[in-house]
């Protein structure tokens, strides 16, 4: 263990969760269009996954980035290793990888495309995806 | 860079990446969408590729200047 216990505790839960999202709010209420559309593709896909809301705390986003080496929220991490953010995760969904990643059965090719679009209202211009 | 601008980001990408060739666009010259096709991708996933654009820029750049940089690689 180090002195440094959230540290600890985010590589912990990317260890024990085979499949987890850090994002900016839940998978039903995103508070982010990027985060949004990344759990959207999750949930089409339909193997449960573990979700992390960063905004409680900003320490817990300052500590993923470290661990991780990934400037943007969201960012997905499959059997231990970071996958990608948004547009990754987006483009592997429309290309079936997401699917053989996460070990779900392919959809029939016109299931597949395009990426499902968020419940939610669409990303403001004020948007930082970054900040 | 104070005010980032779509032709700016190009010419830093294509320079930090030996023989890429890329496409930028921005309605605001806040959020980018860049398309980046270079060999240099070969054999490298896609968080490699991505990081290979990111570190066009400089520390605070992202964020800052740039607010959202979105990205699509391919390899010719």
């Amino acid at each position: 263990m180090s002195d440094n216990p959230l540290r600890d505790a985010i590589q912990e839960a990317i260890r024990d969760n085979e499949v987890i999202l850090f994002m900016k709010g839940t998978p039903d209420q995103p508070m982010c269009g990027f985060s949004a559309r990344t759990a959207a593709a999750l949930q089409a896909v339909g193997n449960p996954f573990a979700a992390v809301d960063v905004l409680p705390d900003p320490r817990i986003r300052s500590e993923l980035t470290a661990v991780s080496e990934w400037p943007t929220i969201p960012q997905l991490f499959v059997k231990g290793e970071l996958v990608g953010g948004c547009d990754i995760v987006t483009e592997m969904y429309e290309t079936g990888e997401l699917h053989e990643t996460l070990g779900a059965e392919k959809p029939a090719e016109a299931e597949a495309a395009p990426a499902p679009e968020p419940a939610g209202p669409p990303p403001l211009g004020i948007e930082n995806r970054l900040g | 860079m104070a005010m980032a601008t779509p032709d700016e980001l190009k010419a830093r990408i294509e320079a930090a990446i030996p023989g890429a060739e890329a496409v930028v666009e921005s309605a605001d010259n806040v959020h980018f969408s860049a398309r980046v096709r270079a060999d240099a991708f070969a054999g490298k996933s896609r968080i490699q590729q991505h990081r290979m654009v990111y570190d066009a820029f400089a520390e605070g750049e992202l964020g800052g200047a740039v607010h959202a940089l979105q990205i699509k690689t391919e390899v010719p």
